[in-house]
């Protein structure tokens, strides 16, 4: 029997029904603009706002005043990396960031390349890891940021956020921190961490979409984004615009259940994608993971089918209702394969047939069996008609 | 995820002669086109009867839901014509009918390279056993 399997929690998590009951308020009766807070409608938007930020900051180590309100994590990764370029522009040009980066960073980046910064995009092995020693390497006097994420989108990989907020502040070097995916998932203690700003998004932590986070830290010497969104000055003068007051509350709310439930639901559910990773590989044949299910977070799986392009594999499991991802991004308006994997070494035969399974609070043992199963008619229905797989399979009869 | 029209989903799910055809019988002409690299590879197999007309078709594509379903409906197309007739179905006609969006007319144009050279095997057979 068809059933409905959600795993692609990678692209966005289904809201909680917590969060969604905590917003509902806000929307309705508590309409008031925080920024008007002299009267009862403001006050008690502004009253929620203060609360969602401390629930935020307390989720990573951070205080309160730190927190600045964003639409989301794309924003807030453009804020920090074009922000601490324009403000710091007199002390370098120097960013240095990663191949393997969310395109929130990668393209802010680019930009940025054009507009007269030097960007260094730092290779990663065949893990996806970076080399510490090379990021030492690369600091120069001109270097003002370093921008790395906390867990690759696309693979689970973690990188080693607190030696790389060491070397950065050993170097004096700001360090931005793309924790999109790491957020609520794994443990982040921004003080410990040494990390100035660190990007957070509601949607892939069962929170509402169009709402987010930035970081900033208020250490000295002072950390400070220039602003890219003007008009009335809003947090700090680092981000105008009228609050989206229920998006905050869902966002705060959200995080709040994260740090709750955040160590047992890690282990659940790297648990579930176990089951899955070994129902799969038992099973099927040709089949390779991308990435390192010892130095990832347990909830992403990435694994490349032999002979069954993602796309095809993608349909074909949506018609059984369970919903993936393609490793490689070929049918997004990107076309072409994941540059995650290209950039981990793996050759575009291997990018075209990579599916990524990404599972999250709501998945059940009986929903990762069904997947098992589906993986499994998916792939021997899609290798029949696939000559690749003719082929190899000849190719193994004559040796 | 590329929306697809309902007749490439029709096609995608129940590709129609889907399969080989031996590749060394002298009425068998096999053609590929295409790359693992790209993305995209597909296998056509035709054999000739009488008269130049093609009587059997399987096809295989390594692709996404449009190439399938272009190399699908390839062979519905092509069934039962003589090799002129089949060579004159073009890939325009082909996305067309597909409602393939401007990204994935590669598909049909695939499509009909690996017929060409399909075309191109079996004269190429037939022209060394005459001789």
């Amino acid at each position: 029997m068809k059933q409905s399997v959600y795993l692609d929690n990678g692209a966005t998590t289904p809201m909680d029904p917590a969060v969604l009951e905590a917003m509902l308020p806000y929307y309705r009766e508590h309409f008031g603009n925080p920024a008007s807070a002299i009267h009862a409608y403001g006050l008690a938007a502004s009253q929620a706002v203060e609360t969602a930020r401390r629930q935020v900051a307390q989720l990573i180590g951070a205080r309160p005043g730190e927190i600045i309100w964003t639409s989301g994590a794309t924003e807030s990764d453009n804020l920090a990396i074009t922000g601490i370029a324009q403000k710091y522009r007199d002390k370098g040009n120097h960013i240095i960031t990663c191949r393997t980066e969310h395109k929130a960073v990668l393209d802010t980046c680019e930009y940025l390349g054009h507009k007269g910064f030097e960007i260094t995009y730092l290779p990663v092995d065949r893990k996806g890891m970076i080399d510490l020693e090379q990021l030492r390497q690369v600091i120069s006097e001109q270097t003002i940021l370093i921008s790395l994420m906390a867990v690759n989108n696309e693979t689970g990989v973690i990188h080693p956020v607190a030696q790389i907020g060491a070397i950065a502040r050993e170097r004096g070097v700001f360090f931005h921190c793309d924790a999109t995916q790491a957020a609520g998932k794994v443990p982040i203690d921004v003080k410990a961490m040494k990390i100035d700003l660190l990007s957070l998004s509601g949607h892939k932590i069962y929170g509402p979409k169009g709402v987010g986070a930035l970081y900033v830290s208020d250490r000295q010497p002072l950390v400070r984004p220039a602003a890219i969104i003007h008009g009335g000055g809003h947090e700090q003068g680092m981000r105008s615009g009228t609050l989206n007051v229920p998006g905050i509350v869902g966002l705060g709310r959200a995080c709040e259940i994260c740090r709750e439930v955040m160590p047992q639901e890690a282990e659940r559910l790297k648990k579930l994608a176990d089951r899955l990773y070994h129902g799969i590989i038992d099973r099927v044949d040709c089949v390779s993971l991308n990435g390192h299910r010892d130095n990832g977070v347990g909830h992403i799986l990435n694994l490349a089918f032999a002979s069954v392009e993602g796309e095809t594999f993608t349909l074909m499991m949506d018609m059984r209702g369970v919903a993936v991802s393609t490793g490689s991004a070929c049918t997004s308006t990107a076309m072409g394969p994941s540059h995650v994997l290209r950039a981990m070494g793996a050759g575009d035969e291997v990018a075209n047939v990579s599916i990524r399974f990404s599972l999250g609070r709501f998945n059940t043992e009986e929903e990762i069996d069904y997947a098992v199963e589906s993986v499994i008619e998916v792939v021997r229905k899609a290798r029949e008609i696939s000559p690749l797989y003719e082929n190899a399979t000849k190719q193994k009869e004559k040796t | 995820m590329m929306h697809y029209s309902d007749k490439v989903m029709d096609h995608f799910n129940n590709p129609r002669n889907v399969g080989s055809l031996d590749e060394n019988d002298p009425d068998v002409g096999v053609g590929t086109f295409g790359s693992p690299e790209c993305g995209d590879v597909m296998k056509l197999y035709i054999r000739l009867g009488e008269n130049r007309c093609i009587i059997d078709v399987k096809f295989k594509t390594f692709g996404c839901g449009s190439a399938i379903a272009s190399g699908s409906l390839l062979t519905e197309k092509i069934m039962g014509k003589t090799i002129d007739e089949a060579m004159a179905v073009t890939n325009g006609e082909i996305a067309r009918e597909l409602e393939l969006p401007p990204v994935k007319v590669h598909c049909s144009v695939m499509a009909q390279e690996a017929l060409k050279a399909a075309v191109a095997d079996v004269r190429q057979k037939r022209r060394q056993n005459t001789l």
